[in-house]
Parts: C-alpha cells; structure tokens; sequence
C-alpha cells in the first residue's frame, strides 16, 4: 500500500475533516487534501491526482452519492477507490451506494481501526 | 307520529344546511360554522326521535362539543407566544447547543494535535500510548457530527411544528377561511428520501450488518 498517495476527504462538517485527517495521519497517511462539498471534490479531482476519495454523503450542492456518480461516470476517474462514510445507516442507502459504485461503506461514529481496515480492503481490490 | 315531534325534520335540517354548508364553501369550512348550524338545529328540535336519530344527533352533539373545547384550549395555550417566542428560543438554544459543543470538539483536538506533535519526541513506548489515547479521543469527537446532525433534525421538526400551529391560528382565528388551512406534507422522493441522518438505535443497520450487505453484492 502507498502511504504516499493523495488522499481526498470531503465533508461539509470542518471538524469531521479534521478527525478524519488525524486519524489518517496516524495510520501514516501524510499526503491529504480536504473538501467541504462534493462540487469542489469533483473539481479537485479531476485537476488533481489521487489515490482514494473518503466522503461524507449529505452535503449540499453536491452531495456525496452524486459525487459517487460523476465520478464513476468520468473516463478518468472511474476506477476510484471511494470509501463513503455516513451518518446515513438504512440498508437502502448502503444499496444505493453499492449500485453507484462505491468501493465500502463505513457508519458514522467509527472507529480508527475500522477505517483502516476498509482503507486496506479497498487499495487492496484497486 | 304526536304533533310536535319534529325528529326525522330536524335531522333531515341538519343535513341539509350542513350540505349547503359544504357546497358553499367546499373544503373551506370552518369548525365555528359547522358548530353553530348544529347548535341550532338542536335548539329548535323537540318530541320523540327513533333511536337512531337520538343516537345521530347525540354524536353530532358531542362534536360540536369537542369543537368548542378545542377552541377554548387553544385559545388558553397563547398559541401565538409558542410560535412567537417559545419555538424561536428553542431552536436558537439547539442552535447555541452546536456551536458550543462545536468550539469544545475543536479545543479538545487542539490538545490531541499538540499530543501527536510531542509523541515523536518521546520514546517509542509513550509515544505509542500517547497515540493510542488521542485515537480514542479522535473516534470520540466524532460524536459532535452525530449531535450536530441529530439537532438540525430536531430544529427541522420545531420548525414544521412552528407552521403548522400558524395554521391552527389562522383557522381558529378565521383571518382567512380555507386558505390558512393544514396542507398535506409533501413526502421528498429520490436520493432525498434518503437523507434521514442519524438514526435511533434499533433503526439502522450496525457496521457488521453493512459489511455483509455490501459482500453479498460480490
């Protein structure tokens, strides 16, 4: 795995950002951008070059299932690893994502070792 | 049937205005109107009714009945204080609740940040419960999403309550009769339909349950 890779986050919370982006730190992932919407991220994404998307779902203009889409719909991007993370715990939703692509699905409030253990299945299937 | 027995005419009355009624004003009637038609028409009826009729009007009665209290109730709650004052301090308070807890998360992530910084300075053995403890309180903070979220709903909710109490008002108060009526809350359809945020325990799906929802799509 490439502890150097670029890593975006995305979520409209700034604190969220900031746990998530600690947590990474100390799974020795250094090299992360942020995004508080998934109009942004899909900008950053396509100007940028990077290795696993971790998003939140419910955030406006663009929301994080959207996000999902565009990027699965982009030649480039398509075969993103992206990890959605959410308060958002029906079974429909995580059906819906699963049908948009996602790569996993973690249930907010997690915990550090489940995020490091999706971050491993999903670089590990890219 | 006994002179003065008025029954079966009283009732066939009742319908008839209360039909008149509902013609002239469709959906846009209102409970003063419907009351006082019934207690007119009870007024002025007298001798014996079938034990249908009785039992008709005795319902129609206690309606009328339950519309007056209902009136008088709302009149006592100062329903214009809630919506004026009440709800508008509560949501500010919830509101208040955010940024609060929001400013402490962020105060405890200042210390847990300066915590990682020193860890590289220390021994590999501190160091190590040093970032075992910080983690801990990471995956705590994130309870200040969950709140946020859980909050916004409730203010959402006080808000909707907020509306439709200013329609009871406009109602009782006859401003403007039918307009200020209760209408039917849209239902959100699509990718709408499902943000519903946090849900309460028993309601969603745990993580192990995800993961194996997400593995038998493979």
């Amino acid at each position: 795995m490439d502890k150097n890779m670029n890593i975006l986050i995305v979520d409209d919370y700034k604190t969220m950002l900031r746990i998530i982006r600690n947590l990474l730190r100390q799974l020795d992932f250094q090299n992360v951008d942020e995004a508080t919407d998934g109009a942004a991220a899909l900008s950053m994404l396509r100007t940028g070059s990077y290795g696993l998307v971790i998003s939140d779902w419910n955030m406006q203009p663009m929301t994080g299932l959207q996000l999902l889409q565009e990027v699965r719909a982009d030649a480039k991007l398509k075969n993103m690893p992206f990890i959605m993370v959410t308060a958002e715990s029906k079974t429909e939703n995580v059906v819906a994502a699963k049908q948009a692509g996602v790569s996993n699905y973690i249930v907010k409030p997690f915990n550090a070792e489940t995020l490091k253990e999706k971050i491993e299945k999903v670089l590990v299937h890219a | 049937m006994p002179e003065g027995v008025q029954g079966p005419t009283g009732v066939a009355e009742l319908a008839e205005r209360l039909a008149v009624l509902r013609d002239r004003h469709r959906d846009a009637t209102t409970p003063e109107a419907v009351a006082n038609i019934v207690e007119t028409v009870l007024g002025t009826m007298h001798g014996d009714l079938s034990q249908t009729e009785a039992t008709l009007l005795s319902e129609v009665e206690q309606i009328a009945r339950t519309i007056a209290a209902a009136k008088q109730e709302i009149a006592s709650l100062q329903v214009e204080d809630i919506n004026g004052s009440f709800i508008p301090s509560a949501t500010d308070e919830l509101d208040a609740i955010v940024e609060a807890t929001a400013r402490a998360t962020n105060e405890i992530l200042d210390a847990c940040e300066t915590f990682d910084m020193i860890s590289s300075e220390v021994s590999a053995e501190v160091s190590d419960k040093l970032q075992g403890a910080t983690t801990r309180i990471y995956e705590a903070c994130s309870f200040q999403d969950i709140t946020g979220q859980r909050i916004t709903k409730v203010v959402s909710t006080l808000k909707s309550i907020e509306e439709r109490i200013g329609a009871i008002i406009d109602t009782f108060a006859a401003r403007v009769p039918g307009e200020a009526r209760l209408s039917p809350k849209s239902e959100p359809e699509g990718e709408a339909a499902l943000l519903n945020g946090p849900q309460l325990p028993g309601n969603g799906v745990d993580q192990a349950e995800i993961d194996r929802l997400l593995a038998s799509f493979d």
